[in-house]
């Protein structure tokens, strides 16, 4: 549903993303991973059009993306730390966003879950920084959109409300919505995802099914099979100018550039 | 509503409640009714509050305004993750930082000289000196929004706005004096004229002398101004001077705003 092709993206000096091609499957759960500095953040703020690409496409279903980003209707934010006006109530953010989105499908099943009702009235600068996340977590599934973008969803929540989440993320897989999602959780991802895209200085280096990630690179855990990755990463990047790993044994699609990707 | 009206309607219910925005209303507040306290007549504190307003109003609405923008850009963000046009979002931010600035001044200023109405002071100083303390606010704050929007580095943008700050209300005069000093034996009528018009600090200050009969304090450029255009064509161009002093700084943001990577 969500197509990027050939994705460069440059801050001064620094190429941040060096064509990036990702196509998001329907009703799949797409867990971005990569080392810290990799483009992940990147690539989900271009997605979302807070960031633009020097160069590429950006398609939801076949339609082209607009300036005006009246396609992100069908996108849902969730963003790693949350911060709203502090003097406003968490009812005040609620409203604003509900009626920024007039007329659109809601989900109040994580309002309840995370009981909003209770604190509604209490202003954000009096709430924890798990509960803060809790009224970014509603906020993001409320309109039942088509894809959503959890980054880093769970950090600073509290077990049980870890766990609301990751049951409401595949309950959305399950409706077949999309998600793609980041972590540094590895363990987290491997119950969640079905698809794993891994990028490394900016570069799109494996794309696929976790299966298919863990036959390639003979690990039992995706945490062993992404660090195993990053090491050879590091290792080649330090070796040679290319880094691009071997294609034998590896579908096309699997390897950097390659569109149609999972 | 529309996009502007929800974005400003949760800024100006965010910052009403703000303490910094209370503290600053209440300080002009404060001083106005001591000026009036300690005998002053309306002309007096007329007078005394106009010198109070050139040097606090322009800091506080650039280092507000700054910090303000610097500490609403991940809530920004998430707004701009909406399906919402930037242009929009835009306005409603910056009216929704303008407003409660000029808002608070206007209160703090305008309410001891309701109170005191009968001290003497002329309809036409208070409105103009209000008009002066509003456009100020308005293009300091668009001032502000521009920096913090143009300089991702916080402190650098914060030091950016103290010295706008400095240039407004003590080097320009400063540079004018030397300018006329120097070159004292040529005709310096109109550029000096135009000097003034390139400083808001200095036309808001005229604008307020042209409604006292105060020529003795209005200095050389003042007279001068009063001068040339006489006392209703010189209000009228200082007022218009003024909002271009709006408008200017806050296409720059708003261009800046559109264009810019978040």
């Amino acid at each position: 549903m969500i197509t990027l092709s050939n994705i460069r993206k440059r801050f001064d000096a620094l190429e941040v993303l060096q064509d990036v091609s990702l196509a998001l499957r329907t009703g799949a759960v797409t867990a971005l991973v990569g080392p810290n500095g990799s483009g992940k953040t990147t690539l989900i703020k271009i997605v979302l059009g807070l960031t633009r690409a020097d160069t590429g496409t950006l398609h939801v279903g076949d339609t082209p993306a607009d300036a005006e980003g009246a396609y992100r209707r069908a996108i849902g934010y969730m963003p790693q730390a949350a911060h709203f006006p502090v003097n406003l109530r968490v009812g005040d953010v609620l409203d604003l966003v509900q009626q920024l989105r007039p007329g659109e499908a809601t989900d109040d099943d994580l309002l309840r879950a995370f009981d909003m009702d209770a604190i509604k009235d209490k202003f954000v600068g009096t709430l924890s920084g798990g509960t803060r996340q809790k009224v970014n977590a509603a906020i993001a599934f409320w309109f039942r959109p088509s894809l959503l973008i959890l980054d880093e969803p769970t950090a600073g929540l509290d077990p049980l409300s870890s766990n609301v989440l990751k049951e409401k993320i595949r309950a959305v897989r399950r409706e077949g919505r999309s998600v793609l999602i980041t972590s540094h959780i590895m363990t987290e991802l491997e119950t969640l995802a079905d698809d794993v895209a891994f990028l490394c200085d900016g570069r799109l280096r494996f794309a696929g099914t976790i299966a298919e990630l863990l036959s390639h690179t003979g690990n039992a855990s995706l945490e062993d099979a992404i660090a195993g990755l990053m090491r050879s990463e590091r290792a080649t990047h330090h070796a040679a100018p290319s880094p691009v790993p071997s294609r034998h044994g590896v579908p096309a699609w699997l390897t950097p550039g390659a569109e149609g990707v999972a | 509503m529309n996009v502007v009206a929800l974005v400003l309607s949760a800024g100006l219910r965010d910052l009403s409640r703000n303490r910094w925005i209370v503290a600053y209303a209440l300080a002009f507040l404060c001083i106005a009714e001591g000026l009036f306290w300690f005998g002053g007549t309306g002309p007096q504190v007329l007078l005394s509050l106009l010198n109070i307003v050139l040097l606090v109003l322009p800091l506080v609405a650039l280092v507000f305004g700054t910090i303000h923008v610097y500490a609403s850009r991940e809530f920004v963000e998430l707004l701009l993750a909406q399906p919402v046009p930037r242009r929009q979002l835009f306005a409603g931010l910056y009216l929704g930082l303008a407003i409660p600035l000029a808002g608070a001044f206007v209160v703090g200023a305008g309410v001891p000289f309701a109170l005191h109405a009968r001290q003497g002071a002329s309809l036409g100083g208070v409105a103009a000196l209000l008009t002066a303390g509003v456009t100020l606010s308005l293009s300091f704050a668009a001032i502000a929004t521009w920096i913090a929007l143009k300089t991702d580095d916080r402190l650098k943008g914060v030091g950016l706005a103290l010295g706008a700050w400095l240039v407004a209300t003590v080097v320009y005069d400063g540079v004018v004096l030397g300018a006329a000093a120097a070159f004292g034996n040529y005709p310096l009528e109109r550029p000096l004229l135009a000097l003034m018009m390139a400083n808001p600090v200095d036309l808001a200050r005229v604008l307020v002398l042209t409604q006292l009969d105060v020529s003795a304090l209005m200095g050389y450029t003042g007279a001068l101004f009063e001068h040339t255009f006489g006392t209703a064509l010189g209000t009228g161009v200082s007022v218009a001077a003024l909002v271009v002093w709006c408008a200017v700084p806050l296409g720059l943001a708003e261009r800046r705003f559109r264009n810019r990577d978040f």
